[in-house]
Parts: C-alpha cells; structure tokens; sequence
C-alpha cells in the first residue's frame, strides 16, 4: 500500500474497477455518442440549426418539455401522497399498493402504450364514458399527459419513501408540545426535509417523460403542433432519409438530458446532506 | 434513523398514550381521504391498463390464449428475449459491482462526472439509444466500411440488439449499489484489509454478503428492462417475425397484422413478468427489513440486558 | 455469485439459441412494407415449392415488413436484404443513392434497376379507395365528401408513410380534375380533406390508420391501399364497404434485387428467379387473390370482378417521385405548409 497516495486508495482494486468502468462506459455509452455528435457536426452547422429550429419540431419541444413537466407536477402531488401513505399507514392492501407502484417501470413500453390507447380511444372502456362530455384523451396533449403520469409515478414515489421512513417521531412530539396543531407540523417540521427528495423524484420523473416513446407514440396520434413528441420526430427524418437531421434533434435532445441529469444530481447531494444533518 | 416507535399500529393497540399518537398522526378522516385519493389514482393510470391487457389476452379464450404460445415465431421471440436478457444483464451486473466499488471507496477527480455519465442512458430516449448504435456500426457509419470489409455483422443481427439493450439497462445495477455502498461505508472493509484479506477476499465475504439485496434489487429491475425494451431494438432489429424479434418486436408484429388476441396474450406474459419482477423485489424489501428490523430488535434486547455499570 | 455457474448457463443459452439460428439450405430476405404480409406470406411458401420442383434446391424466404421508408432506410444501413419489395419507386432509388456497400463509391443497386423487369419492376399495382362503415352513413362517394364538414376521415401521414403519400397525391389528382391548373383551389380542397383527418392523428403507417379506423373504431371514412380495403373486408364481412372514388391514382410498388448483397450472398440467381416468379401466372393469380391488381392481362381479365374501373392518374403526371418528393413531401413544401396554415 503507497502511503503516499492518501486516504483515497486504502483499500484495493482502484484501477481495476476504475478501469473496467471506464471502458465499458467508453465502449456503451460515450463512442456510441461522440458517433452521434459527429453525424451532427458532419451536417454542417446551417443544416444544424435549420432543423432543430423548424416550427414543427420546436412544437414537438413545448410538447416533449412541457408537457413532461406538467406529467411530474401530478406525479409529485400524487406520488407524495402515495410514499406517504405507504410509510405511515397502515390498511390492507398496503403492501400490495406498494408493490404495484413499480408497474409502470417494469411493463414494456408498448405494451403500456398500445393498453393505454386501447383505454382511452373515443369508443373504448374509459374513453366512451368521456367522450360524450366532451372530453377527448386519445390523440390529444391530454392522452400524452396521461401516457407521461403513468411512466414517471415510481420515480417519486421510490425517492420520497425512504426518506419519510427515516423521520423521527421525536421533533414532531416536540412541535406538538409546543403547541403546533397537525398542519402547522406537517408545513414546518416534517415538509422541508422532505423537499429535496421531492424534488429529485419530480426531476427524475421528469427526465423518464422527456425521452419516452413507446408508449405515447400510440395514444398521441402525432398530431403535427399538438401532440407530436420529439424522440417521433427523430424517427421521422431517419424514414425520410435525413440522418444528419435525427442526429441533430437527437443531440439536442442529448444536451438537455445532460442539463436536466445534473441539476438532478446535485440536487441529490443537497438532499443528501439535509438528510445526514437530521 | 427510524424511530422505534411504529407508526403503522393503529391508536391503542400498542400502549402508547393517545397524545403521542395524535401528534404523530393525522386525523382518521384525513387518513382516510389520502388511502382513497391514492387508490382512486392507482385503479385509474395502474390497475385499468393492466386489465386492458389481460382483456385483450383472453378475447378469444383461454384455449386460443395458450395455442399462441406454441406458435413458432413466438417462441423465437421468447427465445430472443431471454438470450438478449442472459447476456446484457451479467454483463451490466459486472460493470454496475465495478462502477460501485469505484465511486464509493475511493475520491477521485471526475467523480461527479463519472455518476452523471452512469445515470445518461436513464434519460436518453430509447430511440436515441438505438440510433447512436446505427450510427457507429451501420454500414454507413463510422465502422461500416471495416466491418463490411471482415464481413462483421453487427446491426440488424443479435449483436447489435444486445448492444442497444444494454445502453438502457446500463445504470440500474449501479444505481441500487451506489447509494446503498455510500451508506453503508467502507469500515468494516478497510478492517479486514488490516487483518489481512486481499482485494477479493474482502469482496467477497464483506462487501457481497452487504450488499446482497441491492445487488438482486438491481438484477432484477435491469432484466424486466432488458426484456421489455421495445424503442431501441426497433431502431436496430431488422424485424424478420422467427428471426430477428424480441417479444415487444413480435407484439408489435402481431398486433399491426391485426392479431390482436395473440399479440395481447404476448404482452400479457411479459406483463406478468414485470408483476414476478416486482413479487421478487416486493420480497426482498421484505427480508431487507425483516433482517433490520430484527437487527434492531437484538440490538434492544442487548441494550436492556446489558448490566449497568 | 455463483459466477462459473451463471457464465455457463450463459453460454449455453448463446450457444443453443444461434445453433437453431443456423439455416443449412438457402435463404433469401425480402425487405418488403406493410400491407404485402398476406401477399407474400403466400407467394414465398409456392416459390419454395416451386423452386424445389425445378431445381431440386430448398429456399426459404424471410420477410421483413414495416413502413416503405423505414425498411429503405434499414437496407441502406446493412440489413442484408437479397430483394426489396417497396411502396414507391423513391425509396428504391434512396437505396441507390444512398446506401452504401462499405466501399466509397460502390453503390447497392444500379441506376437503371426499374427497368431490369417489367412494368416499370411492378409485378402489381395498386390504387388508393375509401372503406366506410356498413350502410355508408355518410353516404360517401367520392373525394368531394371527404373535405365536407361533418365528415370525420383517418389517413396516415405522408412524412413517414409511403401508403399515405399515394393517398396525398389521389386527392391532389382529384382536385386538379375538378380545378383544373387553379393551385389554390386545389390546395385549399386537399387541405380540407386533412383538416378532417388531424383531428384523428396521422397515424405513422399504413396499417396504424387502418387499426385506428377498424379496431380504435375512430372516423367515417378510412383513405386507404385498395388491398388493405379488399382485406379488411374479407376480414370482417359486411362491417365495412369499400367505395371507389371516381379518380384515384396508379400505385405501382416496384421491386428489385439488391445486388451488393446477392452477389456477397451467392444468390443471385433465385433471388432473380424469385422476382420473376411474380409476374408468372401462378405468381399473379397469388397476387390477384391477396387484392392487389395483377398487371398480366390474363389474369386481370381473370379478376375483372375484384377491381372497379377508374381514371387513374399516375406518377409521371407529377412528374415522376423526385419532383413530387421536393414538391409536395420533403421539409417545407406543400404538405408541411398546409399543415402549418392548419394549426396556426
């Protein structure tokens, strides 16, 4: 053992692991994208940007980001209650609820796609009953939405669980002795540690949507300006022959996974230190 | 740490005073509330699709349900599948044990990097997934030629998919090991490297018995993804039904030929994969905490027995 | 881990599974698009047979099938297609143009591949009609009913379906029939045949807009391959009628031998035979009684029955798929403009 390369490689097998790591990482992950930023930049920079800049795409962004956004909101309202309820509840079928809660993980994307169109088409189980209201989820940003909310829940509800597991009792009896009724502790003792793990499931959820296809291609009916995703459009300049122009959405795609993948990480690390100070 | 008072006796069966309970808890009504809210939204975007599917399975009976899966083409699919999931998931278990040990043992510079990079694949869309394989390995793509030129085949052929399924299973075995591995520190390690073990030893017979639920956590949770990917091989399969499909391929096959009732029933199996999937991780949550909690217990116990000095 | 153990049975399960991949006799891949499944899933059955009387050699034939330009992109990437039987004539030619042997400079396929059979390489062809529910509620009869308000119509998109591209342009050909050279007149009508259909989706294939239409039970009217619609009709009785428009267009899906790869494959001769195969009167009676039109005078005196008659425009009136492609499909052109007027 070299005393003098610190703490840090006390114990053994550094460059093993670190080596085989980064090969695989190299092999799987970063040749396979240097490939993708090359066709990008072979095009040019004029082609580049015409096309990620056509109207229709940047539909497709307001739809891929914004809608995926407004999917995670719901699923952070609706996956807090669930984390919490299975942490701090007890009623039968609890453990079965929790089981389920990784449905959407584990099923395969088509088939959560082509089960959810089957659900919600004008004449089918739930759609029928909407449609005569007026309500029309099948081929529009609505069944998008809906499609998004099923496949981003687990997120949240698998970041938040544990840490609502770990509270102690203890500073709430203390806020209660002090006189705090039930709401006033939930806002002001138990809430705050919760957020950054709430955060990072939303960000987590977030992420999934964005980059979804399977299972919304189907419910969304790639309407142009409405309902289109932005992973559909890549597929759709590879079927017109335009490699260069699905690199190029693809990249840009890329980069914003990147941005949204560390806002993520570091939000972990802030939750993290929260959770170890409590 | 977890209290150990248990939230999930409900008030008076467990001798503490009410006060405590109410401090603790929420109003029956609101609890109630909650359950159904949740419940409502599970039976809405969970427990409906699911059905859908098994609906669809059954449309023709059970008799036609089962005759599918003596067709040929579906068992070729089921055989892709299971040949893709046996050698994409040892292979990312290996790399996840091996990106594991790195990041939490030891501090490096490019850390923060090296877990953004692991975590890339989680939110890359699958289509990007597979198109950056075509554009490497096609014959147009950077190795094309050379590989044309050894007569290699690697897209449109098994390598390929297993490439392609192996860039989104990628981080899952990591990302159990990693944050379990960073809680649980490295001390009990380091002593045994002071009495002596060598690196695998100490893998071995402290780190593996450790980590052991999450290693299986993340083996499981990377096959029902591995056997369910359905975007990236679609980029790199040269979908021939009998030849080329993975069961998501072939129920998408199946379902565009207007083979509804086969193609649901293809879906239901893999369905019900995904529900072992979750029994088998549902299980190990279970003996995870049946083991803390038990540990806690004989912590306890000791702690009471232990004679005041 | 029991590691030796798990590394064992994972060579095993290799090991078995490319074992029963292994084909010992002759096989030929037709890359071909959606709506040819029945079609083929026939004829290659009979060409085997016949193959085998004739040579006494055992070829099987395994397809591949998807939307037109997806299957063009797969053989221009590697797929080692020995023939391609696709939509339209363009995809083939983006073979040509666009794939690549691996050697700069080598193409796949040679400039002059249509005219190495007959027909123009279209052993069948096909027109674009309408399917609608049974009793025809809307009482739809030609192109003029599909741009009417109350009519709800499903057709797939253009920008990824090659199906959908003939439709577009069936429609474009019935409005300059009745507009004569008035462009915005026609524009203008074809833009309300799509206003009707956007708010259905596009779906991304052919076979996407027919589900949507029969299983989805979504819209009145289904624009769709004559075949397709002899199809579902054969498939579900009287649920549906087909309607025939009084103008349509003359689809004509070529084929080719994909000639880097026959000949790296060593199969150049029964790929070549098998395309030959089609236009015999065995291989066009196939074709008669899977819907498509056979181009063999005989046997489409034969199927007379099957097929109305209609005024057909054709490709060249557009002046061939080149000029179509910049004119009406690629970015920006006429299909994203009308779209674009569409949803602002």
């Amino acid at each position: 053992m070299s005393r003098q390369s610190k703490k840090r490689h006390i114990l053994p097998g550094f460059h093993p692991s670190l080596g085989w790591t980064v090969i695989w990482l190299t092999l799987i992950v970063l040749l396979p994208l240097a490939a993708l930023i090359g066709k990008t930049a072979s095009g040019g920079w004029e082609h580049f940007w015409v096309t990620v800049t056509d109207p229709q795409v940047v539909a497709t962004y307001r739809v891929s980001f914004g809608i995926s956004l407004i999917a995670a909101l719901i699923n952070g309202f609706f996956g807090f209650l669930a984390a919490w309820i299975f942490a701090r509840y007890e009623f039968p079928g609890r453990r079965l609820l929790e089981a389920a809660t990784d449905l959407p993980f584990a099923l395969p994307t088509a088939v959560a796609g082509i089960a959810l169109t089957a659900l919600y088409s004008p004449n089918e189980w739930l759609g029928k009953y909407l449609e005569p209201l007026g309500i029309r989820i099948a081929f529009t940003p609505a069944g998008v939405l809906v499609a998004m909310i099923f496949i981003g829940f687990p997120f949240v509800v698998r970041s938040i669980q544990p840490v609502i597991s770990e509270l102690s009792a203890d500073v709430e009896e203390a806020a209660a002795c002090l006189g705090a009724n039930r709401w006033q502790t939930l806002r002001h003792v138990v809430l705050p540690p919760l957020l950054p793990a709430l955060l990072t499931g939303i960000i987590m959820a977030y992420g999934r949507a964005v980059g979804e296809y399977g299972s919304i291609v189907f419910i969304s009916g790639n309407i142009p300006f409405k309902t289109e995703i932005t992973p559909l459009m890549i597929v759709s300049k590879l079927e017109q022959h335009d490699n260069i122009g699905a690199a190029a959405i693809g990249f840009t795609m890329l980069l914003a996974s990147l941005v949204i993948v560390l806002i993520g990480n570091k939000l972990q690390a802030w939750g993290n230190r929260f959770r170890k100070s409590a | 740490m977890a209290s150990f008072i248990d939230f999930r006796n409900p008030p008076g069966s467990d001798r503490r005073a009410d006060f405590q309970i109410k401090a603790t808890s929420e109003p029956l009504w609101v609890r109630r509330l909650l359950i159904a809210t949740v419940l409502g939204f599970f039976a809405i975007f969970l427990a409906l699709p699911l059905l859908v599917v098994f609906e669809g399975a059954l449309a023709k009976g059970w008799g036609a349900f089962f005759g599918y899966f003596t067709d040929r083409a579906i068992l070729h699919s089921i055989q892709m599948t299971l040949i893709i999931a046996a050698i994409t998931v040892p292979a990312n278990a290996v790399f996840g044990i091996a990106a594991a040990w790195a990041i939490t043992r030891f501090r490096f510079a490019g850390r923060a990097i090296l877990l953004a990079l692991i975590d890339l694949p989680l939110w890359v869309s699958p289509v990007i997934g597979g198109l950056i394989y075509v554009l490497l390995y096609g014959r147009r793509g950077y190795f094309g030629p050379w590989l044309q030129a050894h007569d290699i085949k690697i897209i449109f052929a098994l390598p390929g998919m297993v490439m392609a399924t192996t860039f989104v299973t990628f981080p899952f075995v990591a990302r159990s090991l990693i944050p379990l591995m960073q809680a649980q520190g490295c001390e009990e390690e380091e002593a045994a490297l002071t009495l002596g073990a060598n690196g695998f030893q100490i893998f071995r017979r402290i780190t593996l018995p450790k980590i052991r639920w999450g290693l299986f956590y993340g083996l499981i949770l990377c096959n029902a993804r591995a056997m369910g990917e359905f975007g990236a091989v679609c980029v790199v399969s040269a979908k021939i039904s009998g030849m080329t499909n993975t069961m998501p391929l072939e129920i998408e096959r199946l379902y565009t030929d207007y083979l509804f009732a086969a193609a649901f029933s293809v879906a239901s199996a893999l369905s019900l994969l995904a529900l072992i999937t979750l029994g088998l991780k549902t299980l190990a949550e279970w003996e995870n905490r049946r083991q803390f909690e038990a540990g806690q217990r004989a912590l306890l116990e000791q702690t009471i027995e232990a004679p005041s000095s | 881990m029991k590691t030796p153990h798990l590394l064992l049975t994972t060579l095993f399960v290799v090991l078995f599974g490319m074992v029963t991949m292994l084909r010992a006799d002759i096989s030929l891949l037709n890359v071909s698009y959606d709506p040819t499944r029945d079609l083929y899933a026939e004829f290659n059955k009979v060409f085997a047979s016949h193959w085998k009387a004739e040579t006494g050699e055992e070829v099987t034939v395994a397809t591949s099938h998807g939307g037109s330009g997806s299957q063009s992109r797969m053989i221009q990437d590697g797929s080692e297609a020995d023939v391609a039987t696709l939509a339209l004539a363009y995809d083939i030619d983006a073979i040509y143009e666009k794939g690549s042997t691996g050697t700069p400079g080598e193409h796949l396929i040679p400039k002059d591949w249509q005219s190495r059979l007959p027909h123009n390489s279209s052993p069948y062809t096909s027109t674009i009609v309408f399917l609608v529910r049974k009793g025809n509620p809307k009482n739809i009869r030609d192109w003029d009913d599909l741009a009417r308000a109350d009519v709800s119509v499903v057709t797939p998109n253009p920008k990824s379906s090659g199906g959908a591209r003939w439709n577009f342009l069936a429609a474009w050909s019935y409005g300059l029939k009745k507009f004569g050279s008035d462009e915005k007149k026609v524009r203008d009508f074809v833009s309300g045949i799509y206003r009707n259909a956007i708010r259905n989706g596009l779906p991304a294939a052919a076979r996407a807009s027919s589900i949507t239409f029969t299983e989805r039970r979504v819209g009145d009217v289904l624009v769709a391959w004559e075949n397709e619609a002899l199809l579902i009709k054969k498939l579900h009785g009287d649920a549906y009628e087909v309607i025939t428009p009084s103008v349509s267009i003359l689809a004509e899906p070529p084929v080719t031998v994909i000639d880097a790869n026959v000949d790296s494959h060593n199969t150049r001769r029964q790929a070549t035979a098998y395309l030959e195969y089609l236009y015999s009167p065995e291989g066009q009676e196939i074709i008669g009684r899977n819907f498509f039109r056979p181009v063999d005078p005989s046997a489409q005196a034969k199927f007379a029955g099957q097929f109305k008659g209609l005024d057909l425009a054709t490709i060249a009136d557009f002046g061939g798929w080149a000029k179509a492609q910049k004119t009406f499909f690629s970015d920006r052109a006429i299909f994203d403009q009308i779209i674009r007027e569409m949803m602002r």
